[in-house]
């Protein structure tokens, strides 16, 4: 019968979509990194050139993936979580430092870097957890288990001085809340995020005063109150984080990233010294998006642009790599690559939906929410919507790692979902 | 309704950055030239600006290198600063004034630390500049004077102005334009067109290569070398004796309009604007608003013209057929018309035409005029026919020619009476303009042109100051006849007249030999008001003149203020011109050491003096030694600025 042909069964707009960027992806990356005369495209002394190497082999990494049985992956979920936890620790004794973070395991010549990796372990653990049939996800005592699974690599990969890594495990609360998180939870995180800015843009006394009233008054029209003490705990706790947060702003965050978040914020009173500030602590950002603004409606074309053959907009083929986009190919290129991301993410979501074992969900949902903070950490960042967090933008930032990470996130749950006639 | 929260946070994410980019990319967009992109260098090729030849090929205007020390802040290596300062002449203060400011700039590019360095400096520097890191040489090209004559004819260069940049954006900041003179005039032809280069700079403000392979790039096209009508050692010998004077001269070679000398007394040496001492000599002169050596007399001072314009008078009664050349009319020393007097210094008696212009009658012409104006019974229309005549010369009105400065000059008709004779309007009102006085009023060029169609005997070329440009054809303006309404045949007597002043009459005294002269001297009452009183001054000496008498080579007008008597001043000048032009050599020793002994210098200081102070015949003349001159200019005798 025609469906049970393997290759028919494949998700083709997946694939598809993910090359579209892989290729596109290539194509600004040879733009931002090339200087003088191309002579070799696949040159291993040039990025683009590995960057081309990486994406080859990243065929063969998926032929791997979807010839395994899809089984193998729902299986061996807690021996490859457990693998890629200790891919990290290593890296505390075998690991290389490049720009602060030790990330890195040196192979001679290439390095590797296991946190990119360590996400699909973790989704794959997560996915485990969550569909095993003991698992009930109101309960505190498995919600904890969960978050314990999610923390440990993300906790390792912090103290690996790489902060934007560990945040995209903030992915997961998508994931637990659409299998059933309590909203509380919800609820809360908001609420301590909208705090925390408060209290860093308008102060604590002001912000836990606001709170009180809010507090106190909605306490006052409940007909059946409960004991006075559960609103004083309440203000209590919300006295404690705003304070918290008030200190780490003013004395635990390193200079840098006071800075980012004192720019993100307008923090600085005076204007003068803000724009100061703008210029020597954000001169990526300044610089990334003045490279956006000048590519205008049709960019200035393929290999073009000035201000990334002027090599204005560091780390520009890893990070930034979204400002060749924009300076090179304008409005219409960067509407089409937002575009492409927000449809593959769709994409995902809509097929974990359809899957058949609650295993092949929660992967699935894992996958798209994972893409999804990347993207929007990374391109939020480029254009000044939220402050500087280093994270690379899935399929276009160069780097191999990162590549084959993302392949393999992508490609296992492509390999599960073929599967799902034959789940029962 | 769990499976929403992420879906919906994707797509609002998704909108989010489509507005975000909207808002960069469109809304927010700047322009995409890449004369905007502040990512490209452009580097600018200023081609050789052209050089400026007299009319015999000698050459007056050529280009010096001038050499700026640059420095780079950020690379400048710690110094002997004093042997430094030796070298660039300048002292500590000044030094560490100019690295500060130089460090406010910018750490990286390049800016200009001490300007225009003499040739002798720069030789001396070379030899040790690789010693001071940070600092370099950089070669620019300014003007070089081959001369000290012309500088009203030459004009200078300057740095243009934020109106020259609006005006043409072909000029950025700091480009040099022609502000006056031939540099003004010929601009485009002199500066060619500058080349550009457009180069990639990164993030450091370092050049990293060409953009775009070079392909936007152009050359720079050189400027084009022209040659003017003037001839240097008739310019140069009309400055030297106009030492001391105020007024104007221009001289025309009547076949062809070409302007031989334009000379405006006081005067200048180019050389004194050019480099490190421009905007301070350039003040000088500008601040001296009495003597205001930048006011060009010849072309912009607007003078009545006085008895020169009998000549006028007499052509176009001939043209209107009001009198025949051998009507007589009788003279009682003067004028009576109602009750006024016209006086008149021409001894009284009975004149024909010719008598009447070689004695200057004012009663003469006075009837003349008479006769124009009311020839149909009515002097509205009378005055009318005569300005347009008078205008058929080029009087008037500007000359429309190649010169940045003129003046319009004042030509009267019925129309511009309208508010002082709104209704009655009789030949006798206007009576003056027969004379030259009242009305009219002309500028030496205007003059000398007038002079040079009566001795073309009824056509004119447009004066102008181009000879030839390298490859190119001048204008049919220039080459093309301009014919009077004047009949060729009415010319004759008044040429006769003019020859006849040399001959026999006012400037019988300034007569060469071999040379046959015909000229007109003129006398010009005129006022200043000093201290809200109008007071008159010593008459201002004028005189027109073309040689010879059949074949004019030469026609000119002389204007000098305050010099009385036209054959006193002007018309020594004049036939002292005629002759150096015509003869190339000078017989008349006494009359140039005359000239040159004579100053006018303390009639000038009579206005500002407040005293009360005597005009005219009862003024006396200020002698002053012959070695209170300058030499005569010529190429030894260039004195570079200190």
């Amino acid at each position: 019968m025609r469906q049970t042909d393997r290759h028919f069964k494949f998700d083709w707009i997946t694939i598809l979509l993910f090359f579209m960027l892989a290729g596109f992806g290539w194509l600004n990356i040879l733009s931002a990194s090339h200087s003088g005369e191309i002579v070799d495209y696949f040159s291993f002394s040039e990025f683009y050139g590995k960057q081309l190497i990486f994406i080859v082999l990243s065929v063969v990494l998926i032929t791997l993936i979807l010839s395994i049985d899809s089984k193998f992956y729902e299986r061996f979920s807690s021996i490859i979580y457990l693998a890629s936890l200790l891919s990290l620790v290593g890296l505390f004794i075998f690991g290389k430092s490049i720009n602060g973070a030790t990330s890195w395991y040196d192979l001679g010549g290439m390095t590797l870097q296991p946190s990119e990796f360590a996400k699909a372990a973790t989704a794959l653990a997560v996915a485990k957890y969550v569909s095993d049939l003991q698992t009930d996800i109101k309960q505190f005592k498995h919600q904890l288990r969960i978050f314990v699974i999610i923390v440990i690599p993300a906790f390792l990969i912090l103290l690996q001085k790489d902060a934007g890594s560990t945040l995209v495990y903030g992915a997961f609360f998508f994931v637990l809340y659409r299998e059933g998180l309590p909203k509380i939870y919800l609820i809360l995180g908001t609420l301590l995020i909208v705090l925390a800015i408060c209290a860093l843009k308008f102060g604590v006394i002001l912000t836990i005063g606001i709170a009180s009233i809010i507090v106190l008054s909605y306490y006052f029209t409940l007909k059946k109150r409960p004991s006075f003490l559960q609103p004083l705990l309440t203000l209590l706790i919300a006295l404690l984080v705003a304070f918290g947060v008030r200190y780490t702003y003013d004395k635990l965050l390193p200079v840098h990233q006071k800075d980012r978040i004192t720019i993100w914020l307008s923090l600085e009173k005076d204007a003068d010294k803000l724009e100061k500030m703008k210029k020597e602590a954000a001169y990526n950002l300044l610089e990334s998006e003045k490279a956006i603004s000048s590519g205008g409606f049709k960019g200035k074309g393929f290999m073009e642009g000035t201000r990334t053959t002027g090599k204005f907009v560091p780390e520009q083929h890893t990070d930034y790599i979204f400002t060749t986009v924009g300076e090179e190919w304008g409005f219409i290129g960067s509407f089409s690559v937002v575009l492409i991301f927000v449809l593959l993410i769709l994409r995902i979501l809509h097929l974990s939906e359809f899957q058949k074992s609650q295993f092949s969900r929660v992967y699935g949902y894992s996958v798209g929410a994972i893409l999804f903070i990347h993207f929007l950490i990374n391109i939020g960042m480029v254009m000044g919507l939220i402050p500087t967090i280093g994270i690379p933008l899935p399929l276009f930032s160069y780097g191999g790692s990162g590549l084959w990470g993302f392949t393999i996130l992508v490609f296992i749950f492509v390999k599960l979902d073929s599967n799902r006639i034959n789940e029962w | 309704m769990r499976q929403i929260l992420l879906f919906l946070s994707v797509i609002i994410v998704g909108i989010v950055f489509t507005a975000r980019l909207f808002y960069l990319q469109i809304y927010n967009s700047k322009s995409n030239s890449i004369f905007d992109d502040n990512a490209i260098r452009k580097v600018y090729d200023y081609p050789k600006r052209g050089f400026v030849y007299d009319r015999n090929g000698t050459l007056l205007v050529a280009n010096q290198p001038s050499y700026d020390v640059m420095v780079i802040p950020r690379e400048v290596e710690a110094l002997d600063t004093l042997e430094f300062c030796q070298l660039l002449k300048i002292d500590k203060a000044r030094f560490i004034s100019q690295f500060e400011k130089a460090k406010h700039y910018s750490w990286r590019i390049p800016s200009s630390f001490v300007s225009h360095l003499s040739k002798e400096d720069y030789a001396v520097l070379q030899e040790k500049m690789r010693k001071y890191k940070g600092f370099h040489i950089q070669k620019k090209s300014l003007r070089q004077y081959e001369t000290t004559i012309g500088a009203n004819v030459l004009g200078d260069i300057g740095e243009v102005n934020n109106r020259d940049i609006k005006n043409d954006p072909y000029y950025n900041l700091g480009d040099l334009i022609g502000k006056q003179g031939v540099e003004k005039s010929y601009e485009e032809i002199l500066r060619g067109r500058k080349g550009i280069k457009f180069i990639q700079k990164d993030r450091f403000n370092r050049n990293i290569g060409l953009y775009n392979e070079g392909k936007n790039d152009t050359l720079p096209k050189q400027g084009k070398d022209i040659k003017i009508t003037i001839d240097s050692d008739l310019q140069a010998y009309g400055e030297w004796l106009m030492q001391n004077k105020r007024g104007g001269i221009i001289a025309i070679e009547p076949a062809t309009g070409e302007i031989l000398a334009m000379i405006a007394a006081p005067t200048y040496n180019p050389n004194d604007l050019v480099g490190r001492k421009r905007s301070k000599n350039f003040n000088k002169l500008l601040r001296d608003t009495i003597a205001k050596p930048l006011f060009n007399r010849s072309l912009q001072g607007v003078y009545n013209p006085g008895s020169p314009f009998k000549l006028m008078n007499a052509l176009v009664a001939l043209q209107e057929n009001v009198v025949s050349t051998n009507d007589r009319i009788v003279c009682q020393n003067g004028y009576k018309f109602g009750n006024r007097f016209m006086g008149c210094h021409c001894g009284g008696g009975s004149r024909d035409m010719v008598l009447g212009i070689q004695k200057s009658c004012n009663a003469y012409f006075a009837n003349l005029y008479r006769k124009i104006l009311d020839k149909n019974g009515n002097a509205s229309n009378g005055i009318n026919v005569w300005s347009n005549h008078v205008k058929s010369l080029g009087l008037g009105n500007y000359l429309n020619n190649d010169l940045v400065v003129g003046q319009k000059g004042r030509i009267p008709d019925r129309n511009y009476y309208k508010n002082a004779y709104p209704r009655e309007f009789y030949s006798t009102y206007t009576l003056s303009n027969a004379i030259g006085q009242g009305e009219v009023a002309t500028t030496p060029i205007q003059l000398a042109n007038m002079t040079a169609a009566i001795a073309n005997r009824g056509f004119y070329y447009t004066p102008h100051i181009i000879k030839s440009i390298e490859g190119e054809v001048l204008p049919e303006n220039f080459t093309k006849p301009k014919y009077t309404t004047i009949d060729k045949k009415h010319f004759e007597p008044v040429v006769e007249g003019m020859y006849q002043v040399y001959k026999n009459g006012t400037a019988s005294g300034l007569q060469i030999k071999d040379i046959e002269i015909c000229g007109k001297t003129g006398t010009v009452e005129n006022f200043a008001i000093i201290d809200s009183v109008r007071t008159q001054l010593t008459d201002h000496s004028i005189f027109v003149a073309f040689a010879p008498k059949d074949n004019p080579k030469i026609a000119l007008a002389v204007f000098v203020e305050n010099g009385y008597f036209g054959s006193r001043f002007a018309g020594r000048v004049a036939s002292l011109m005629i002759e150096k032009y015509i003869n190339k050599t000078i017989s008349r020793k006494d009359l140039e050491e005359w000239l040159l002994t004579h100053s006018l210098e303390n009639e000038y200081a009579k206005p500002q003096s407040g005293k009360p102070f005597k005009i005219n015949r009862e003024a006396e003349y200020q002698i002053i030694p012959l070695e209170e001159n300058t030499m005569f200019p010529d190429k030894s005798n260039i004195k570079l600025l200190p």
